[in-house]
């Protein structure tokens, strides 16, 4: 992908914006550069997915944008604000469980609208237990759920605060291969629903050219930017069809993988 | 056959109790009275209205021992446990006086408080703060870092994130942790009535010993202090099973 088209997302209105981030962990004497020179804008309502091989950063990249870590060298930009620490206006939704297990599906979708009048938390509550099917399940507690609603039910306590910005670190990873489908699904008509700018990390290429408007593929570590790639393919994307299968391999020559299996 | 199953530990009991009384009456005049006895000597303690107002009193003294311990040891805990500079500094302190039996501290909690409820609320006080700050350091120490996150991404200030994330988080080892403590502290009660104040159940004893040896006494107290155990830790147990507790991470 030549550089100018990087340049032209970034005319357009960018979100976030991720200027020459470097990460540096100490183990010891030891220093392992994890992050280098990374750029990165992200437009709003954009869904956008990082993919790499394992172990090369990606999360570590999603902390940093989300405001957990603070980058050795570099800023992160959000509407034109530096940040400098989580917020609630972006939800990170976790890659383990991040649901609480000592509240129930209401008290999990609640939990962050504590500063909201009681009928306006009751709405909201209501209104995202129903947007993502967990009706009938308001009083279970979270260790009699499976994982998908357990993940659904994240997803729900992210949306229910109204954030601009969502950050998924590999949210189906655990989930199995059926599940996962259905999940994506879910996803794309919630994002449909609300509008949200998204960034989802994973490692799974299909999974990143079935939801992204914009694939961004990170090298081994120390992971720098390789390409990005535009999914230009309409919702909802017949997975056989060329075009798809024609970015899905052009992404996995470009991490090195041959597609045989 | 399920019935005969649920009776079996009654059964075996009733059996023991046979055998005891029996192996009394084959021997009279040994030390240890049989279970008539000491059926005799709780009428007795009934009759008196003494056996309640020991009770009472044991409970009174352990109510407030163990309370104090935690209200204050959990919110220490909690502090040492988060602050790691803190536990750096306050870890060999709690090392050397951890293996310190809570009877050791008898002289000088009468040397403080004289002897009455003050002095054995203290020996309780001090055989309970040590395990449970343990415990609490060990629970916030462990709650998982990404309900800490959760939390934070939220907007939650220090003061809620510790009411709403740590707090909760922690509860089912502190359950744990105040179950087993509880038990310290039944223990200990009975030690320190025997030297430091004049009711009670571990004065009880005593004293039917030194009052004319009057052994159905003896066992009479030690049978009750067993029951009252047993009847705090299946109350402490109950705690586990209320539903928004009855989690762990391993399930996760």
């Amino acid at each position: 992908m030549p550089s100018s088209e990087i340049v032209a997302n970034a005319m357009l209105e960018s979100k976030l914006r991720a200027r020459q981030i470097n990460m540096t962990f100490k183990s010891g004497s030891e220093s392992i550069s994890v992050l280098e020179n990374i750029d990165l804008d992200v437009a709003t309502g954009e869904f956008l997915c990082l993919v790499g091989p394992s172990g090369c950063g990606k999360s570590t990249l999603l902390s940093i944008m989300a405001g957990f870590l603070s980058p050795t060298s570099g800023t992160v930009t959000i509407d034109q604000e530096k940040i400098t620490g989580p917020d609630p206006r972006r939800i990170f939704v976790f890659q383990e469980r991040g649901v609480f297990p000592w509240l129930t599906v209401e008290g999990n979708v609640g939990f962050g609208l504590f500063k909201l009048p009681k009928a306006e938390q009751d709405r909201r509550v209501a209104h995202y237990i129903k947007l993502v099917g967990l009706e009938g399940f308001e009083n279970a507690y979270p260790p009699e759920l499976s994982g998908g609603m357990k993940q659904r039910l994240e997803v729900a306590r992210a949306l229910a605060v109204n954030p601009d910005m969502l950050f998924l670190d590999e949210p189906f990873g655990a989930l199995d291969s059926i599940t996962r489908l259905i999940m994506r699904g879910e996803l794309l008509r919630i994002w449909d629903a609300e509008r949200k700018t998204i960034i989802f990390v994973t490692h799974d290429i299909d999974e990143a050219v079935q939801l992204a408007d914009r694939v961004v593929v990170l090298s081994d570590r120390p992971a720098k930017v390789q390409s990005v790639v535009n999914i230009d393919i309409a919702h909802p994307r017949d997975i056989s069809s060329a075009r798809y299968l024609e970015l899905r391999d052009g992404i996995l020559a470009q991490i090195g993988l041959a597609h045989r299996v | 056959m399920k019935l005969f199953v649920q009776l079996q530990p009654l059964i075996f009991i009733a059996a023991l109790l046979a055998a005891w009384q029996i192996s009394i009456s084959l021997h009279p005049g040994s030390l240890l009275p049989g279970p008539w006895a000491v059926v005799g000597g709780f009428t007795d303690l009934l009759q008196h209205g003494v056996l309640l107002k020991y009770v009472v009193a044991s409970l009174f003294r352990v109510t407030w021992g163990f309370t104090l311990a935690a209200a204050l040891a959990i919110p220490a805990g909690f502090v040492i446990g988060w602050y790691a500079r803190a536990e750096m500094a306050l870890n060999p302190l709690i090392q050397i006086l951890r293996p310190i039996s809570p009877l050791a501290w008898i002289p000088i909690a009468i040397l403080w408080f004289g002897v009455g409820d003050l002095a054995s609320i203290f020996l309780i006080f001090i055989g309970c703060f040590l395990p449970l700050v343990l415990t609490a350091i060990d629970a916030v120490q462990s709650v998982p870092a990404v309900y800490v996150n959760a939390g934070r991404n939220f907007g939650l200030s220090f003061a809620e994130l510790v009411y709403r994330v740590l707090y909760p988080a922690a509860m089912p080892q502190l359950i744990v942790g105040l179950r087993i403590t509880l038990g310290v502290a039944w223990l200990v009660v009975v030690a320190a009535e025997m030297i430091a104040v004049n009711s009670g159940l571990g004065f009880l004893i005593v004293d039917a010993r030194n009052a004319g040896n009057r052994y159905d006494l003896v066992v009479a107290g030690m049978v009750m202090i067993g029951v009252i155990g047993l009847l705090l830790d299946i109350g402490m147990r109950s705690l586990e099973k209320v539903r928004s507790l009855r989690w762990s991470y391993s399930e996760e």
